[in-house]
């Protein structure tokens, strides 16, 4: 690992100034992601900004039902178990329980878990030459190279990374909005707007500015999402990455939908909301039949590499697996 | 499979206990690390735990601004482990493993893999289990970790060590420590209600020899006697 400079932070102001004043500096939370790509030698930052004593933990209603703000520290296993989340949002909890493991979840915050990092192989070993991401204008090398976890929508000749995440994934669907400070005041920004396509510039994952600091994720009162479920299919039973996964919830009257959320996981460099599918299933009645044609939709423009065309009908049955599992929620 | 060692003579149960006793103190102090590698055939074991640790952070500190080029200066660090207080330096790159291992000499946190995969290096910070290989040490300031050495209770092992003994809960040893750390948390978290759960919550630590199945069973053994 290269050498830092480690900075405790008090608060929110202290870390941003902190960040502004260094170019390469960068914000340690839990560091399940960052340590490791610095041992990599994927991240070489010259100064960690620890923000884990900033009291930015909790997990509480906004004033007049305006839903829920988790605070940036609060941890993936706190969040996941926390009532209010069970309740109004299991999809939420469903996607965090997903991920990682218990050990990484006690570490990992929420503010960490949006900026994690592709888990491509070609960038997180530098050992590999090509990787626009790691590297502008080096390559993609899983472009015709080992690309079985690799995107299907989405995704450029630059690079075709995928986003790790689950509980991005779950925040997409709710409409999420990131809260975020810096040295020259506060901004929202909608998760849909947080994270980035590849295009020509896969080396930015997010529109966040190098000095600010995610403080909270809000999640709008979405009454319907008490009837949500998060899907992951991967290699194995438990602690891996998705293949492929969806978080889905829907609003059904009189076994029509009134109003549908799904979006994906594991196919593209962002949380992927199914906007496609959602359109298909409104206002038709709850069913396979529906559900398949949606999900036929959201993959019409799907495009697969030698090792990873099976995601795209993986992807079309768990979009169906995943809406019959929340219709058949009471 | 399974192996309770209700079938066995009591001699032989000594004897196994004992020698199960020894493996898991590979995972103890050094001194009793290399005592388990001469003696092979296991007798009784002494049990060494809690190494002094006030001394062997005194012998860092000591020996930290001699040694330490510029480039890396050291950072004073406070915590508690296993109970005791520690004050040492550390080098901001170092990991909360690194600091158990290296500086503080208690090997029972294991390095797997050093990239949170396998959790071989489980400890408990602060009451709750997390990866040490992928914290850095000087976050850890005013907290309380608790390792593999700080399980037992003077000779007498942690309810969780003795399950694992009792259920054959290892083969090569390699995975335990992480594994007995991450149990303890298991079973105070409450996630231990079926043997689908205690396997999804312990899905974090992987045992290469595939003991699994008795894992299962030494951690559903020691919930329902800690319930």
């Amino acid at each position: 690992m290269n050498p830092f400079t480690y900075t405790r932070a008090a608060d929110p102001q202290q870390a941003t100034q902190a960040s502004a004043a260094n170019a390469s500096a960068k914000f340690l939370a839990g560091g399940t992601n960052l340590i490791d790509l610095m041992k990599m030698g994927v991240e070489r930052p010259t100064q960690l900004v620890d923000v884990n004593r900033l009291p930015l933990a909790q997990v509480e209603e906004l004033p007049n039902g305006g839903g829920i703000r988790i605070g940036a520290l609060a941890r993936n296993s706190d969040v996941a178990e926390h009532p209010l989340i069970v309740q109004r949002y299991p999809v939420l909890s469903q996607a965090l329980l997903a991920g990682a493991s218990p050990q990484l979840r006690n570490l990992a915050t929420t503010g960490g878990n949006l900026l994690q990092r592709t888990r491509c192989y070609y960038f997180y070993d530098p050992a590999f030459p090509q990787c626009n991401k790691r590297q502008p204008g080096s390559g993609c090398g899983a472009l015709d190279g080992f690309n079985r976890i690799h995107a299907i929508l989405g995704q450029s000749e630059q690079c075709i990374a995928t986003n790790p995440s689950d509980m991005n994934v779950a925040l997409a669907a709710l409409d999420a909005v990131v809260q975020v400070q810096g040295a020259k005041g506060t901004r929202s920004i909608a998760i849909a707007d947080f994270h980035r396509l590849p295009g020509n510039t896969p080396n930015i994952d997010t529109n966040l500015q190098a000095d600010e600091l995610i403080t909270a994720v809000d999640l709008p009162a979405i009454p319907f999402a008490t009837r949500s479920h998060y899907l992951k299919v991967r290699d194995r039973a438990s602690y891996a990455f998705a293949l492929v996964s969806v978080a889905a919830a829907l609003d059904v009257q009189n076994g029509k939908i009134n109003a549908a959320r799904v979006a994906l996981g594991g196919v593209a460099h962002k949380p992927w909301r199914a906007q496609r599918a959602e359109a298909v299933l409104v206002g038709q009645a709850v069913g396979e039949k529906t559900f398949r044609a949606a999900a036929e939709a959201e993959l019409a423009p799907a495009k697969g590499y030698k090792h990873n065309s099976f995601k795209i009908e993986l992807a079309k049955r768990a979009i169906v697996r995943a809406l019959s599992t929340v219709a058949a929620t009471r | 499979m399974s192996s309770s060692g209700d079938e066995l003579p009591d001699e032989e149960r000594t004897l196994r206990s004992s020698i199960a006793l020894d493996e898991i103190l590979i995972f103890g102090s050094p001194e009793t690390r290399r005592r388990f590698l001469k003696q092979v055939a296991g007798t009784s074991a002494v049990i060494a735990v809690g190494p002094r640790l006030g001394l062997f952070a005194q012998k860092i500190s000591e020996t930290a601004g001699a040694s330490a080029p510029a480039s890396t200066a050291k950072l004073p660090l406070q915590l508690k482990i296993n109970g005791k207080d520690v004050a040492v330096e550390v080098d901001t790159r170092t990991t909360l493993l690194d600091l158990l291992r290296e500086d503080l000499h208690l090997t029972g946190s294991k390095k797997g893999c050093d990239h949170g995969q396998c959790g071989a290096c489980t400890v408990l910070v602060n009451g709750r289990r997390i990866n040490s290989c992928l914290s850095l040490a000087i976050v850890h300031e005013g907290d309380e970790v608790t390792t593999i050495e700080g399980l037992a209770n003077g000779e007498q092992l942690h309810p969780v060590q003795a399950a694992f003994v009792e259920h054959d809960g290892f083969q090569c040893g390699y995975c335990t420590p992480g594994q007995i750390c991450s149990a303890v948390a298991c079973i105070k978290e409450g996630h231990v209600k079926s043997d689908d759960e205690i396997r999804e919550w312990m899905s974090g630590n992987l045992c290469r020899c595939g003991a699994y199945p008795n894992i299962v069973d030494a951690i559903k053994d020691a919930a329902a006697k800690s319930a």
